[in-house]
């Protein structure tokens, strides 16, 4: 597929040049949406600028899929403003809204080819048969399937059908596009080229983007910024560098990337982690026994320090990643260059870099 | 192979071949005496012995035509009755289901409940609570024989909900209707183009299975007193048994022919590649 990827792009480029327009805005203003007892979003904000990539991650049952499908129309809300440009589209039903969506699930209609599922939406805005048929051809052309055409559901590939899928959702040149974890059924490789490849089509038609993932690597990967979701709310959002350096809550940062999670004692607003002291992320804890959040990469391997005994040492391409136990237990997981080989049983000693950290009181 | 036989043959427990041509073949004979029967009964020339084709060619004068008029007449009945049926089926239980499928899909269970109903209650039964109803109804419509079509709606149910059902269940109905709104589809739209086009093996299953239940039904027509294929016939067969014997054959083998077309589509796949 790499070969086609030159023309894709001019054909994304003269797409977005006949939609004439850049993404919309998307806003949800104090959105709440109940199930019975269960409030699935509590007062949700999120702004969208033109164009922005914005991705909702969380773990499941955060109310991310939730957000999205209020955003589409698909779920009804309880309360608050959804705006598209400017306009309150709460109560305008989904297949009026203008928007382009891609499921977790296959959705290709399977008794259609490919080409007439991408044409299916142009039937739908009533646009000419010679036009229609011309734009879903480039519009799978844009995706790397043009020879695909008459292919049926059943004789594509998973990674495939999500392409059409996507070809599908992006011919009538929607004001937005919502996609649903489209990647989470496809497997490890052809998750990551594809994903790469959805955030090239969107920069190219400037069309504002809301992915739904739980999957924290991917959303970093793709997304200008990363609404981090738990129970119904946005515990943080911002660049996927913001989130990772500056996580605003213990929450964001276990969550984004990965984080050891190592016993020390808040004193002044300061804490003190194995004779280290480190400055304290986001709003300020009272004094006391914490939790501190430290990401793999701000602790090293030193001559002298803290002791510690490795347990197991993985390596990972470009850098090594080693678990070692402290005396006290505790586990942790450093990353260092791939030349310094630990090896099971090896005595070591850690020294902590001093970033920031992030942390929660500790019973 | 699919899946189930095959975890059934690490278990040893699929029969063999010969086991299962057995049970094919005693089943088969079981089945096919009475139909034998019948056709050797129609050939009969009168209770002394030999065999005529007279019975056969007789249907065909312009006398039989006379004859027989009633039971053309409750054929024709028949037909009409099957036609409002599977009219109730697709306009009424149809719709039903996919909305319970998609919007109230808590409701299944009680609507499964529902419709497996009239499975359980004999016709006898059921037509002792429609007694009263049809005096309602036939104040309404009158007395026309297409209104049997109601309880005939009723009845069918059962086998008309488990052929849609099945199909239902194989199809990812709320998926593909979710994008084809987001397509900027109405719901007409997604029920004729989407939905309907996936679901067109089930919908004609359940078609076929109720054409096939409304030629068979004699109960309830006969004790609401209305005449239909059936009524008819037992009617034909107390004057002229090989007249009535004939016809049983045809209506068999019309039935047949359906059960047959039903299996096909329940065993083609979808159209491949063009």
């Amino acid at each position: 597929m790499t070969n086609s990827i030159p023309t894709a792009t001019t054909i994304a480029a003269s797409l977005s040049a006949a939609a004439g327009a850049d993404g919309a805005t998307v806003e949800l203003v104090g959105v709440v949406k109940d199930y019975g007892s269960h409030r699935a979003l509590n007062a949700i904000d999120l702004a969208i600028r033109p164009g922005e990539f914005v991705a909702l991650l969380g773990p499941s049952g955060c109310g991310k899929t939730t957000a999205l499908r209020a955003l589409s129309g698909l779920e009804t809300i309880n309360a608050g403003q959804i705006r598209i440009d400017g306009k309150d589209v709460a109560a305008i039903p989904t297949n009026q809204r203008d928007i382009g969506m891609v499921f977790q699930s296959y959705s290709l209609f399977p008794h259609m080819t490919a080409l007439e599922n991408v044409e299916f939406g142009l039937r739908m805005r009533k646009v000419a048969p010679t036009e229609r048929r011309a734009r879903a051809e480039e519009a799978l052309e844009m995706v790397g399937l043009g020879t695909f055409a008459q292919r049926f559901a059943h004789q594509l590939s998973g990674g495939q059908q999500q392409r059409v899928a996507l070809a599908r959702a992006l011919v009538t040149r929607p004001r937005v596009l919502l996609l649903d974890e489209p990647l989470s059924a496809l497997d490890a490789k052809v998750r990551v080229q594809l994903r790469d490849e959805i955030r090239r089509i969107q920069t190219e038609l400037g069309i504002t983007t809301v992915f739904v993932t739980h999957d924290q690597e991917e959303a970093l990967a793709v997304a200008d910024r990363v609404a981090v979701m738990r129970d119904g709310v946005i515990e943080q959002i911002g660049t996927p560098e913001e989130l990772y350096a500056t996580p605003s809550s213990a929450f964001v940062a276990d969550f984004v990337g990965l984080s050891n999670r190592i016993p020390g004692q808040l004193v002044a607003g300061v804490a003190e982690v194995h004779g280290a002291r480190l400055e304290l992320l986001g709003d300020p804890l009272p004094d006391g026994p914490v939790t501190a959040y430290v990401r793999p990469e701000d602790i090293v391997i030193a001559d002298a320090g803290i002791p510690a005994t490795v347990v197991a040492s993985s390596f990972l391409g470009s850098l090594r990643r080693t678990q070692v136990v402290l005396q006290d237990d505790t586990l942790l997981s450093i990353q260092h260059e791939v030349d310094t080989r630990p090896q099971p049983g090896d005595a070591v000693f850690l020294r902590l870099k001093g970033a920031p950290v992030s942390a929660v009181p500790r019973s | 192979m699919s899946a189930a036989s095959r975890a059934a043959v690490r278990l040893g427990t699929e029969p063999s071949k010969a086991t299962r041509w057995i049970i094919l073949g005693i089943v088969g004979v079981v089945f096919s005496i009475p139909i034998i029967g019948l056709i050797e009964f129609s050939f009969r020339d009168g209770l002394g012995g030999g065999y005529t084709l007279d019975h056969w060619t007789g249907l065909f004068t312009e006398e039989a035509a006379r004859t027989y008029r009633q039971l053309f007449q409750a054929i024709g009945n028949s037909a009409v009755l099957a036609v409002v049926t599977v009219a109730i089926v697709l306009l009424i239980l149809l719709p039903t289901m996919i909305l319970v499928h998609i919007q109230f899909p808590k409701l299944k269970r009680v609507l499964e409940f529902i419709c497996i109903i009239p499975i359980t209650v004999p016709a006898i039964v059921l037509v002792v609570g429609l007694a009263p109803v049809y005096s309602v109804v036939v104040s309404v419509f009158g007395s026309g024989v297409w209104t049997l079509a109601f309880a005939y709606g009723i009845t069918v149910l059962p086998y008309a909900y488990r052929a849609i059902q099945s199909n239902l269940d194989a199809v990812p109905v709320v998926t593909l209707s979710e994008a084809a709104r987001s397509l900027g589809a109405s719901w007409p739209v997604v029920l004729w183009r989407v939905l309907l086009p996936n679901l067109r093996r089930g919908v004609l299953a359940a078609a076929f299975i109720s054409v096939a239940v409304v030629l068979g039904e004699f109960t309830i027509a006969s004790l609401l007193n209305r005449r239909n294929l059936q009524t008819a016939l037992l009617q034909v067969g107390q004057s002229d048994p090989w007249v009535a014997a004939i016809f049983a054959l045809l209506a068999l083998l019309f039935v047949f022919l359906l059960l047959l077309l039903i299996g096909r589509l329940g065993s083609t796949r979808n159209r491949s590649s063009s």
